[in-house]
């Protein structure tokens, strides 16, 4: 499995057009695969929280705007956080008002980072440890599913506690 | 020899852009990101900018125009306007986008918008000159 090799796939959300062609450029440039989406019901339309069924596109990060018209980037981000098939990605906000009280109640809310507008490439650099660490945390887990399926019978001690720095 | 003189001509635009304050660093991120996969980018992120522009700046005129005026809808244009100069790096017209949304009020809104309108024209005016000769340059053999 290459999964070192596969490029992470990051959904991007902004309602302004400009905002989006740059975050996107960002992004590719970065050698992230980007879906860019303009409000958050498409981000969740496209991660399939609408439909049950549907669960094939794997989305490993979603970085979105605050200010947007309906759904802001924090109603998206609760959204996110308490979805059982979802919670685990990790979710940046982005926002052009750099307001204290805003960007801490994000960040305790599960986003992983603020980012003020406009956005940088030094920001997106910022994203690459919680794509890395998530990666990581997904391989280590399905080792262990893997180990469960291969030897169940085994008696020596199962690693349960291993940490993943 | 004219390919010389055209990128001495681009260069010293491109300077007194920064140096005058009409551009900042982000202006900069956008050439940074112009690649080969992306030879126009600077240019159609700046296309985007002048669309999004006339649009906020026709919306802004006519809640202007209304009578009482709608602050809050006034304010959210301005807070588009201001966001996406502030994209391009448009230092001097975000700059004028902040000092509205910030001094505004019943009186003197129709005045100070017309100070942002201005400053807009002016950058408009200068970057339109500024990539013509940068794609002049481009294209002189």
């Amino acid at each position: 499995m290459a999964a070192s090799e596969t490029k992470f796939h990051v959904l991007a959300v902004d309602d302004t057009l400009i905002d989006r062609k740059l975050i996107e450029k960002l992004l590719k440039t970065s050698s992230y695969q980007v879906t860019a989406v303009d409000s958050g019901t498409k981000a969740l339309e496209f991660l399939g929280l609408n439909n049950n069924d549907n669960q094939d596109v794997e989305v490993n990060l979603i970085i979105t705007d605050y200010c947007m018209p309906g759904m802001t980037g924090y109603d998206l981000l609760r959204k996110i956080k308490e979805s059982s098939s979802f919670k685990d990605i990790p979710v940046v906000i982005m926002s052009s008002d750099n307001i204290p009280s805003r960007i801490s109640r994000c960040l305790e809310d599960g986003a992983e980072e603020f980012f003020l507008k406009p956005v940088q490439l030094s920001d997106v650099n910022k994203l690459r440890p919680h794509l890395m660490k998530r990666r990581m945390q997904t391989n280590v887990n399905k080792r262990k599913a893997m180990d469960e399926i291969v030897s169940p019978d085994r008696t020596r001690a199962r690693y349960n506690e291993l940490q993943v720095k | 020899m004219d390919r010389n003189r055209l990128r001495n001509q681009v260069a010293s635009m491109r300077r007194s852009l920064f140096d005058q304050g009409y551009l900042d660093d982000q202006f900069i991120q956008l050439e940074e990101l112009q690649d080969d996969t992306n030879p126009n980018f600077v240019e159609e992120i700046v296309t985007l900018f002048y669309n999004d522009s006339a649009r906020l700046i026709q919306n802004i005129e006519q809640a202007l125009n209304s009578s009482p005026i709608d602050f809050c809808k006034l304010d959210d244009y301005m807070h588009q306007f201001k966001g996406s100069s502030s994209s391009i790096g448009a230092k001097k017209v975000t700059n004028e986008c902040t000092a509205f949304r910030e001094y505004c009020n019943a009186e003197n809104a129709e005045g100070s918008f017309q100070q942002v309108k201005q400053e807009y024209a002016i950058l408009k005016r200068k970057l339109e000159v500024y990539l013509q000769t940068v794609r002049q340059a481009s294209q002189t053999a």
